[in-house]
């Protein structure tokens, strides 16, 4: 319910995943200028569009909670007769989405715009592994969104955070997706990345279920 | 009501002592006992130092997570004040750990940072991340949501620790001499037994700094607490909004 309220919202006043997109495209065009490159490949390719989609990832993770705290969604939510951690799968399943929104978006734009070798081969592979990837920010992202909000500098709080929170999650997504993207390539991911990127979903998954609920009493 | 003065520094005294000799020992032990380095020389020695500030440091990051999940399970804000002191030293022991490192470093790899070094980048990822824990809780006003959050912080990051040592472990190749290993290590008995009270001394040193801060802070809000009965309440000036608990 709360997952359908969110995708509404952001369906009616669109704001959050436009900015990520556009993010996204303009952070393309400055890493196009940064190296100084026409075409990218290999685990380069791989750096610059992970680290693009973490920092339109961040954006998003910002904006998670905000309609929530300035409009006494919070208060409203404990009021209901459902389990608290219902909140946690709610967000965690909004940010999920809109990452998969974001992709679908920005990774076709990545290929037209920076990829040397072609989009089709290494496609299926790199899906699999986005997927894996956007589980971990979407949990983690939750999990630091619920804690930085109701600070003072929540802004600053949630990337300073997050980000070494997610280090483990992001070295695993690049180096998977390193070697799909090099010229040649059978297209299929390493699968030690892929099982370390699932472990560690799996792990903080449980985790932030454990604290969670820490997070909305009041 | 009489509160019952309660101290933390019981005990305190001994530890102390304990600390000073075993540092002591460990130090002569270093300097006459422990033989030298046969490519790397005297700087070796530093290892003594390095090692065991890295090893203390990251348990008492976890000390502090457990810590910090008594608070969770009671409520009773005296866990939370334990976990703050737990990472607030352990912050200290970390920087330390790191600048010996870069030290050591410099003098045997011929470079202040070395990237392809599992142990050395983990090792700052974890620093980085604790290094967030004081702005989380200054930017926090209300002190119960405070000590709760900060909690709930430690406790993820803390089981970060291990994970994230696994995590930058795998993605490299390690050059770090694997001193640490289950099954002792190469080190010869000599360096071992010098290394193993260096080790204690180091951890008996953040146990002493541990509990004498508790013991600080504890003193300070009896004495402000005695203040407010005796003088009334308009004589105490307001505290500044600080990331300790309080």
């Amino acid at each position: 319910m709360i997952l359908r309220k969110d995708l509404r919202l952001e369906l009616r006043t669109l704001e959050t995943i436009p900015a990520m997109v556009l993010f996204s495209l303009t952070t393309f065009v400055i890493f196009h200028f940064g190296l100084n490159r026409a075409t990218i490949d290999g685990q380069l390719a791989a750096g610059v569009l992970t680290a693009t989609l973490l920092f339109a990832a961040i954006l998003g993770i910002n904006r998670l909670f905000v309609a929530e705290r300035d409009q006494g969604g919070f208060d409203a939510f404990l009021l209901a007769p459902v389990d608290r951690t219902a909140m946690l799968f709610a967000k965690a399943a909004a940010l999920f989405t809109f990452l998969v929104v974001l992709e679908l978006i920005s990774v076709p734009a990545f290929g037209l715009l920076l990829l040397g070798t072609s989009l089709g081969g290494p496609l299926p592979g790199l899906i699999l592994v986005l997927l894996l990837a956007n589980l971990g920010l979407a949990v983690i992202g939750t999990l630091v969104s619920a804690i930085a909000v109701q600070t003072r500098a929540r802004d600053l709080i949630g990337p300073i955070i997050g980000l070494p929170l997610l280090i483990p999650a992001l070295i695993a997504t690049a180096r998977a997706i390193g070697p799909i993207l090099a010229p040649g390539s059978s297209g299929s991911p390493p699968g030690k990345w892929l099982a370390i990127l699932a472990l560690y979903d799996v792990v903080f998954a449980l985790l932030a279920y454990a604290v969670f609920d820490f997070l909305l009493e009041d | 009501m009489p509160q019952r003065l309660t101290t933390h520094g019981k005990g305190l005294r001994g530890l102390a002592l304990a600390t000073l000799a075993t540092i002591s020992l460990a130090l002569v032990l270093v300097f006459f006992y422990a033989p030298l380095d046969a490519d790397q020389g005297f700087v070796q020695k530093i290892f003594y130092i390095h090692v065991p500030l890295a090893i203390v440091s990251l348990c008492g990051f976890v000390f502090g997570a457990l810590l910090a999940a008594g608070y969770l399970r009671t409520g009773d804000r005296r866990w939370d004040m334990r976990s703050y002191v737990a990472i607030h030293m352990a912050l200290i022991f970390g920087i330390a750990g790191l600048i010996t490192g870069s030290i050591w470093a410099k003098a045997s790899w011929g470079h202040w940072w070395v990237w392809n070094e599992p142990t050395l980048v983990s090792y700052l990822i974890v620093l980085l991340l604790f290094c967030t824990y004081q702005p989380l809780r200054f930017s926090i006003e209300d002190p119960e949501r405070q000590s709760r959050y900060a909690s709930v912080f430690s406790v993820v990051a803390g089981a970060f620790v291990p994970l994230n040592f696994i995590a930058v472990r795998l993605a490299q190749q390690y050059v770090h001499p694997r001193v640490l290993t289950l099954s002792g290590g190469h080190l010869p008995g000599s360096m071992q037994v010098t290394f193993l009270i260096s080790l204690l001394g180091i951890a008996l040193l953040y146990a002493t700094l541990w509990k004498y801060e508790m013991a600080a802070k504890n003193a300070r809000s009896q004495v402000r607490r005695l203040r407010r009965t005796l003088l009334g309440e308009d004589t105490m000036r307001p505290v500044g909004r600080s990331a300790a608990p309080s």
